[in-house]
Formats: structure tokens, C-alpha cells, sequence
């Protein structure tokens, strides 16, 4: 059970990085974290350490690429950027996500229906 | 793609693993910093916000962990630590180590020894391009015999004008003749082949030198051309390429050599050193004979042309043979099969049975494995406990435990695949009559096969101790009562369960090797029917060159007996045809004057042997009745012959045999009176008695035989001073196997004796590994139940009442086992009923006798743990608790 959730769960952070690395350009973890806390209105709460495995794992993929530079108060940061294959597996998550969910939309609309 | 590429960028980042350690951390810090200045700037002091800061960011330690885990291939730094902490754990205890390693080893080497021989010999494909399209062809069901029998000349001319399966065939004919020496060489007797043109190009094999037959050479009256073989070439010519086109004298003929035969080429025999063309061999009229059985056939089949069509295609051509020849004997059927089952039939069933064996071995072997690693995870138990309540993961604690007993089946396995390096040579040499010995090497498959087993021994005997130790009551051992005094009962179930297992497949090894070896024994004791001690015999051939009439060769044995007789220590003399226990015979068709004819498609079969008049005496074969035909009958009435007891009981049941004229399907259908019965003697050790009869030697059709002597003191050493008084006669004539008749037995018992001596091998080493483990396994228990004992003790329990409690013990599992055992060794019986002589499957004596040994050794290797806790100090038990 809490296999499977967890699962869900990594699934979604993967596309919310990609998507905020897409809609943002390149950022470091602390910023991506920010970033995740404000779309999601502090509703997907997570430990912002639990970034970087997820982070790593992107990268080990190919989808995200990191370079070392300077933050905007000057601060040295790890900075992450989307990478060419990362765009496409972008647009393919994106559509896989709302075939789901409008999916999912119609089941909850027509069970709500009847 | 991806997941190699993740293995990559593990396998570097691994590699550089301190600096992306640091990379890491510097930039957790950079982030926990950035966190904390904007909390500082929403008014908390420093101290506030840093601490706020690793609230949010989540347990650093855990996170590293875990961002460590992703980043590295973590199961194979795992695997390191885990490797060398087995490889400590062994070496702290270097007796148990030797011990398992020693097993595995055993179990691992002659497993693989035995694959390697099987593989070679059953599964490699034959040496030849196409070999699936090559097939022997036999004929079925000749006369009274029921299966496969060799084929006439005549069918094979029908076959190959009349059939369309086949793109070539061709006739194998065995034979032996005398190479004479040349340039002061010594004359040998050499086995020859002669085989129709095609069969070098069917089989696809090149000469190295020299060329191939061809169809001018076939033929009746052609110049003599013989192809040599490799190893006679090496041998007999010094590997000169210049004897091709030299000529050699064969059986006093001369024949000009033209080619070499390739080394590896070793079909279908190495006995075969010399091939000749069929047709330019064998007469006219025995190639077209229908009754006169002497060849294989061997085929290659059209491509697309399956052996099932084949065969209903040449057996629709071989009934209509029998039916329009009924007065030919000629096969009712004929069955195509492939050439590698052909060559390989005869010993499938005995290498299954051996690696049925040495499976066994392994099994037991893997056994005793993991019954050790149980008996030593109990001592760890604790440890154990505690390990998992710190938070260690089952999957860890299984993990390492499975790390130590792949160690061990490792270092097993390399040890292993030497032992059966050297091993497979042993059983190549000797296991006799193995076919295609030449296509048995370690190769990929063979260190495969090893890889994959002792994976499997590893897992096996690492997964029961493993699964056991770490199971439910993880933490029992913590709670448990340091005065508990049931123990642990949920190992000891365990181990008495692998006991039992150990048992049971050791009775199996045991009443297999029974079988075998009272079937050997069996073999051993036949009665030959003739004399067995002091016996010495070589085979010779005279030349029909030198020896064309029957006069010639009568006198030519007449003047050989003389002189042999003479000779110092000889005490008697003979000369026959077949020499009993060879397996050699040759039968004949007759009929008895003066019975009905028979219908047609029916005979009277009967083998058929020459010998001189004291052979029936030089070899103790005694005379039931009438008498010995004498050299003097030759003058006063032609044609005297002498018939074995199963002969005259077979062919006159009611009648008396003597003074009975036969006629005998030869040339000139020659008639006979039997004059004496003689008792039966076996022509091979596991037949029956062949109706026999004999004709003396100066009828003159015979130019071929085996002398034999006896002597009252070492018989092998008249070998040389008869060979003298040969080249006396002729110095062209050579002799081969010159054997005693204890080796013409032992040869034909060999795979006999060495089945049943190497399963005895391992039923007793597997004997041996369940002593050990029931000793082991007895003593754990008292250990166990030392408290418990010395209660009883104190309570006022007699020692044989403590001993009887103990031994029930250990003794249900043996028993439990011995059961299993025992139906196993009923079924394996069954099994391996092919390879029984004369003994039944279920022969009541050997699985009385195994019980009692089980038992036996049981009680023997119980002894000693009984005996201790029947002598326990009840204070001493009790205060050690």
C-alpha cells in the first residue's frame, strides 16, 4: 500500500519538476522547492530534502542537466536545467497526465450522475 | 537504454564517490542556507531559522541516505561489505569452511564431469556439415529376432535404387586383415572397414591428402585402393604425405593407398584404421544376397525430408521385399533412425543413471550445507535479534547469509570445475566403450552448467538457514528465558526436515548402487560353460590369397596346433571360431533331412562355429553325450559335427539328436551328422545360451578363429613363444587380442562393474555426509535439551530412559526418511531396470540389507550425543543454565 502511494507519488514530482524547470528555466533545488510550495498552495506537503533523490534520479535519466553557479544573492547553488530528451518526456507526461485525469474526470462525473 | 545509462552515471559517481559526497553536502548546505536567510528575513533570529530551516528540509541524515542509495549502485557496495564480512565469518571458523567447501566441492566437480561427458557425448552435434540429415538404417524383425538387425547387400541394392528419401547412402562392412611388414616392419592385424564409395562425401569429410573414393574404385575387379586413417598413418607411416599412391600389402594382396583420413575423424569407431571399397571386398554375390546380414547402412536424407518419412518409405520397400521373397531372410520392416542416436543408444540410459547419482550427490551435499549454517544460525541467534531490532531489514539479514554460502559455493565451484577437469579424463578412460569419447571437452556449456549449479547450490543452501533464522519471532531469542528449556523447536523441525531429505536420497543412492552392483555380481558369476582360469587366446586370419583352398588351411591349422603344443607350459591346445564371451557369432539357416519342409518365410536358425577337436577339452567344455568328431572322420565318413545341449533341445525336443543328418544353407548345401551334444557355452555373458553347432576345422570353410592355450602356470607369458612358432608357419600372419579369458570377461563386465562401483562411490559418500549430519544434528539437540535432561535426571530417570528419549529423537527423521527412501528406491529400480542382469528391481535383499545399514550407522553415529546426555550431571546441566 504505501508502495504504491509513494509510486504516485514520485510519478507527480517528477512532472512538476520538469514542468517548473520548463515554465522557469534553469533553477537551484531551494527555488524548484519554492516554486513546488507556491503552485501547490502548501497543499503537496513535502520535506524539501526529498527533492534531490527525485532530482538525482531526473538526471541520472537525462531529462535534467546540473551546473554549479551563482544564485541571485550570490550564493553558490547547484542549478538545474531541462534537457532536450527531458522536453519531450515533458509533452508525453503532460498528455498521458490529462488523458488520465479527463478520464478520470468523466468517471467521477458520470458515477456522480447517476 | 535508460536503465544502462543510469548504471553508468551509479557506476562513475560510485567510482568518485568521496567528491560527489562533498558535492552533495555543499549543496544541501547552499539550499538550508537560502531556506534559513528567507525565514530570517520574515523577522526570525538566526538560531530560529536555521532550525526551522532543517525542520522543512527533512531528516538530513535520512535524506543523504537516501540520495546516496539513488546515486550509487547500492546493492553492490552492500554486496562488498556483506562479502567481506562472510569472508571474515569463514575464516574465524576454518574446519566448518573446509568442511562445506569440501562438499560442495565434491558435489559441484563430478556434477559438472558428468554434464561434460553427456553433453559431449549425447548433445553435441556430430563432426559433420548437416549432421541432422545423416541416419542409420536397419533392418527389423530378420528370422526369429524381434528388433534391429544388420542389413544383407541385397536390400541395400533395393533400398537405393527404389527409394527417393535419400540423397546418398552407403554400406559399413567391418573386417580384419594383415598389414605385412615392410621395410622390416612387423607384420599387425588391423581392423579394416570397406564402405561404399559415397560414404566420405556423404558424411562430408575431406582426406587430408590424398583423395576420396570414387565410383571406379567400387567395383568388383577395380585396382585395390585403400583410404588410411589417421592415427595408423601416423603410427605405421611417420605422418609421410609421400604414402599416398605407395602401395601396402594387405592380407597378401597389394592395394595402393589414397588418401588420409583427417585426425578427428573417428566414425564410427577408432577402432576402424583402414577403409576399403565394399564392393571391391566382398563378393558379387554376398552384395546381393538378401539372407547374408552384414552391413550398417548409413544415409543422408534429401533436405526437407524428415527421418518419420523415411523410415515408412524404406520400411513400405522392405515389406514388399519380404513378401516377394519369402525364402530369403530377409527383415519384415526397416527403421531409419538418426546417427547420433544410433552411435549413442546403448549408453544413454547408463550416463542418465549415473547423473541421476551424482544429482543425489549435490542434493545431499546442498543438504548438509544448509544443516550446518541452521546448527550455526542458532548460535547466532541473538545476534541476530538484536541486529533486526536495530532496525537491520530481513531482506539484509537474508542477504548476508545468502553472501556467505554463495562464498562458499563459489570457492566449491572453482574447486569443483578443477576436480572435474581432471575427472572427466578418468571417466573417459575409464569408462570403456564410450562413443565419441573425442567430442567430450570443458567448454561454454560446461562452465555454464557449472556457473549455473553452484548458483544453485548457493541459493539453495543459503535460502533454508537464511528464511528460518530470520523468520516471525525475530526477537524470540531476546525474551527467551535464558532457563528455557524447550529451546529452539522451530530450527530443530527444520534441521530434522533436511535430515530426513538427506536420508531419504541416500537410501535412493544406496539401493540403486545395490542393484547395480548384485547385477554386476550376478554378471560375474554366469557360468561361462567353459574353462575361465589359465586361458589365453588370439585371434588370426589367414589370407585367402595365400590360403584359397580348404586343404590348405585344414593343414595350415593342423601344422599350428602341432607346434603349439609343443611348446613348454602349454597343456592344451585348441582353435575356434568365436571364442566364448567375445559376443562375436555368425548363424546360418539349415534344415533336418527327412522333417516336412518347412513353409515359406519360416527357418531353422543356429549359430554356427567351427573348432578343432580338443578345443572342446582344451577348454573344459564337457561331452553330454555321443562324441567329439575326430580328425580321422574326414577319411572314413565326410561330415561330422557336434551340437550344443540348447541346440539339440531346441531343434529335437523329442527326439535323439545323434546320428540325425542336417543340411546346412552354404554353397553346395552340405549335409552333417551330429555325432555328441556338448554342454552350452555363452557367447556373450548377459544372452542366453545360443543353439550352437560345430564343425571341424578341416571342413576347410573356415580361415579365421582365435587360438586358444592353456597352462598350468602364468599363461600371458606362452604369448610371445607362440607368436615365434607363428612366424615359423607364415611371418605375414599377425594376431590381435591376444587376451586371457579373465580380460575377454572383465571387457564385456567393465561398465557393469564401473556403474555400479562409482554410484556405490557415491551412495557411501552420501552415507557418510548423513552420519555427519545425524551426529550433528543429536548432538545439537542434547545441547538443546541439556536442562531439560538433567531434570529428569534429578526427578530420578534411569540414563536408558534419558537415552531412549533422545535417541526417538534423532531416529524419527531417519526413519521418516528410510520410507522415502526406500519408495524412491523402488521407483529408481524401475528406472533402471535396462541396466539390471538378472536381478529384479525390487530384490527384497538389497532393501532389507540397505535398511540395516541405515540403521546401523545411524545408531553408530547417534552413539556418542546419547551416551553424553545419559551421563549428565544433573547439577552440572542445571547450574550452566
Amino acid at each position: 500500500m504505501a508502495d504504491s502511494k509513494a509510486e504516485v507519488l514520485q510519478g507527480t514530482l517528477d512532472l512538476i519538476v520538469l514542468k517548473t524547470l520548463h515554465a522557469i528555466g534553469p533553477l537551484h533545488g531551494y527555488g524548484i522547492a519554492v516554486r513546488i510550495q507556491q503552485v501547490s498552495e502548501d497543499l503537496l506537503k513535502l520535506n524539501q530534502g526529498t527533492l534531490y533523490p527525485a532530482l538525482l534520479r531526473l538526471e541520472q535519466k537525462g531529462w535534467i542537466s546540473s551546473k554549479w553557479g551563482v544564485s541571485e544573492n550570490n550564493r553558490k547553488a547547484k542549478f538545474y536545467s531541462l534537457t532536450k530528451s527531458g522536453q519531450k518526456q515533458l509533452a508525453a507526461e503532460t498528455e498521458s497526465w490529462e488523458r488520465m485525469s479527463a478520464m478520470i474526470g468523466r468517471l467521477l462525473a458520470g458515477t456522480g450522475g447517476a | 537504454m535508460s536503465a544502462l545509462r543510469i548504471f553508468w552515471s551509479r557506476l562513475v559517481r560510485m567510482l568518485r564517490c568521496r567528491r560527489s559526497d562533498q558535492e552533495m553536502d555543499a549543496e544541501f548546505d547552499s539550499h538550508l542556507e537560502m531556506l534559513a536567510e528567507t525565514k530570517m528575513r520574515s523577522g526570525m533570529t538566526k538560531e530560529e531559522a536555521r532550525r526551522a530551516a532543517r525542520r522543512e528540509f527533512g531528516g538530513i541524515e535520512q535524506t543523504k541516505e537516501s540520495y546516496r542509495d539513488q546515486r550509487s549502485l547500492a546493492f553492490l557496495e552492500t554486496l562488498l561489505q556483506d562479502t567481506r564480512l562472510a569472508a571474515r565469518s569463514l575464516i574465524k571458523r576454518p574446519g566448518f569452511a573446509f568442511l562445506a567447501i569440501l562438499t560442495l566441492a565434491l558435489g559441484i566437480g563430478v556434477n559438472t564431469a558428468l554434464f561434460t561427458v553427456i553433453h559431449g557425448v549425447l548433445f553435441r552435434p556430430l563432426p559433420f556439415p548437416h549432421p541432422e540429415q545423416l541416419v542409420s538404417i536397419w533392418e527389423r524383425e530378420v528370422g526369429e529376432g524381434k528388433g534391429d538387425n544388420v542389413v544383407a547387400g541385397g536390400q541395400f541394392a533395393d533400398w537405393q535404387q527404389q527409394s527417393t528419401s535419400f540423397a546418398q547412402m552407403s554400406v559399413v562392412g567391418g573386417d580384419t586383415a594383415n598389414l605385412s611388414g615392410d621395410g622390416g616392419a612387423l607384420p599387425e592385424a588391423i581392423r579394416t572397414r570397406a564402405c561404399s564409395y559415397t560414404l566420405f562425401s556423404l558424411l562430408g569429410v575431406q582426406p587430408i591428402y590424398g583423395r576420396n573414393f570414387s565410383e571406379q574404385d567400387d567395383r568388383d575387379g577395380a585396382t585395390a585402393a585403400a583410404v588410411l586413417s589417421f592415427p595408423l598413418w601416423k603410427r605405421r607411416y611417420g605422418s609421410n604425405p609421400a604414402v599416398v599412391g605407395k602401395k601396402i600389402l594387405l592380407d597378401s594382396k597389394p592395394y595402393i593407398v589414397i588418401g588420409v583420413l583427417p585426425s578427428w575423424f573417428d566414425y564410427p569407431d577408432t577402432r576402424a584404421q583402414l577403409w576399403l571399397p565394399v564392393n571391391h571386398e566382398v563378393a558379387p554375390e554376398d552384395m546381393h544376397s538378401r539372407g547374408n546380414h552384414r552391413f550398417s547402412v548409413t544415409a543422408r536424407l534429401k533436405s526437407g525430408v524428415s527421418i518419420a518419412q523415411a523410415s515408412n518409405e524404406l520400411d513400405t520397400i522392405q515389406q514388399r521385399i519380404h513378401e516377394r521373397f519369402p525364402d530369403a531372410i530377409a527383415g519384415r520392416h526397416a527403421r531409419v533412425v538418426s546417427l547420433s542416436e544410433n552411435l549413442v543408444h546403448d549408453v544413454r540410459t547408463s550416463l542418465y543413471v549415473l547423473m541421476g547419482a551424482v544429482g543425489c550427490v549435490l542434493l545431499i551435499a546442498c543438504l548438509n550445507v544448509a544443516n550446518l549454517f541452521v546448527a550455526r544460525a542458532a548460535t547466532r541467534r541473538k545476534e541476530l535479534a538484536i541486529r533486526a531490532a536495530l532496525g537491520g531489514s530481513r531482506l539484509r539479514l537474508v542477504r548476508e547469509q545468502l553472501t556467505e554460502t554463495l562464498l562458499l559455493t563459489f570457492v566449491g565451484g572453482v574447486l569443483g570445475a578443477a576436480l572435474a577437469y581432471g575427472g572427466i579424463d578418468w571417466l573417459i578412460a575409464f569408462r570403456e566403450n564410450l562413443p565419441r569419447a573425442s567430442s567430450i571437452h570443458v567448454d561454454r556449456v560446461a562452465l555454464l552448467f557449472t556457473a549455473a549449479i553452484t548458483l544453485f547450490s548457493g541459493i539453495f543452501s543459503g535460502l533454508i538457514p537464511a528464511l528460518s533464522a530470520t523468520r516471525r519471532q525475530f526477537f524470540e531469542p531476546l525474551r527467551e528465558n535464558s532457563r528455557s528449556l524447550i529451546g529452539s523447536q522451530s530450527r530443530a523441525h527444520l534441521r530434522k526436515f533436511l535430515l530426513t531429505a538427506e536420508v531419504a536420497l541416500t537410501v535412493v543412492l544406496l539401493v540403486g548402487a545395490g542393484l547395480l552392483l548384485k547385477s554386476f555380481a550376478e554378471l560375474r558369476s554366469v557360468r561361462m560353460g567353459c574353462a575361465t582360469e589359465n586361458v589365453l587366446s588370439m585371434n588370426l586370419t589367414l589370407p585367402e590369397v595365400k590360403y584359397p583352398e580348404p586343404i590348405q588351411k585344414s593343414q595350415f591349422f593342423e601344422d599350428l596346433l602341432g607346434r603349439v603344443r609343443r611348446v613348454p607350459g602349454v597343456r592344451a591346445a585348441g582353435f575356434v571360431t568365436a571364442v566364448p564371451g567375445t559376443g562375436q557369432d555368425e548363424d546360418n539357416t539349415f534344415d533336418v533331412e527327412g522333417r516336412a519342409p518347412l513353409p515359406p518365410g519360416q527357418f531353422l536358425d543356429a549359430v554356427v562355429c567351427g573348432a578343432d577337436p580338443n578345443y572342446f577339452q582344451a577348454m573344459d567344455v564337457p561331452v553330454l553325450r555321443g562324441r567329439i568328431y575326430r580328425d580321422s572322420d574326414r577319411r572314413e565318413r565326410e561330415n561330422a559335427i557336434v551340437v550344443s545341449e540348447s541346440m539339440a533341445k531346441k531343434f529335437f525336443p523329442n527326439e535323439d539328436p545323434l546320428g540325425k543328418r542336417v543340411v546346412v544353407h552354404w554353397r553346395g548345401d552340405p549335409r552333417f551328422e551330429i555325432v555328441g551334444i556338448v554342454g552350452d557355452v555363452l557367447s556373450q555373458l548377459d544372452r542366453l545360451p545360443e543353439p550352437t553347432m560345430y564343425f571341424p576345422l578341416n571342413f576347410g570353410r573356415f580361415g579365421y578363429g582365435s587360438l586358444v592355450l592353456r597352462s598350468t602356470r602364468d599363461v600371458t607369458a606362452l604369448a610371445l613363444p607362440i607368436q615365434q612358432e607363428l612366424a615359423n608357419i607364415d611371418r605375414d600372419l599377425a594376431v590381435s587380442d591376444v587376451l586371457t579369458m579373465e580380460q575377454v570377461i572383465g571387457k564385456s563386465t567393465a561398465t557393469a562393474r564401473f556403474d555400479a562401483g562409482l554410484v556405490l562411490l557415491f551412495a557411501l559418500l552420501a552415507l557418510l555426509l548423513a552420519a555427519v549430519g545425524l551426529y550433528a544434528l543429536l548432538s545439537y539437540l542434547v545441547t538443546q535439551r541439556t536442562g531439560e535432561i538433567g531434570i529428569r535426571i534429578a526427578l530420578g530417570a534411569q540414563g536408558a530412559s534419558v537415552m531412549r528419549l533422545v535417541l526417538a529423537d534423532g531416529l524419527r527423521p531417519i526413519t521418516i526418511g528410510l520410507v522415502l527412501g526406500l519408495i524412491g528406491g523402488g521407483i529408481s529400480g524401475q528406472l533402471i531396470r535396462a541396466e539390471l542382469f538378472a536381478v529384479r528391481p525390487l530384490d527384497l535383499t538389497i532393501f532389507a540389507c540397505v535398511t540395516l545399514i541405515v540403521l546401523a550407522v545411524s545408531f553408530l553415529a547417534s552413539f556418542v550425543p546419547v551416551f553424553r546426555a545419559s551421563k549428565c550431571d544433573p547439577m552440572v546441566a542445571l547450574r550452566n543454565q
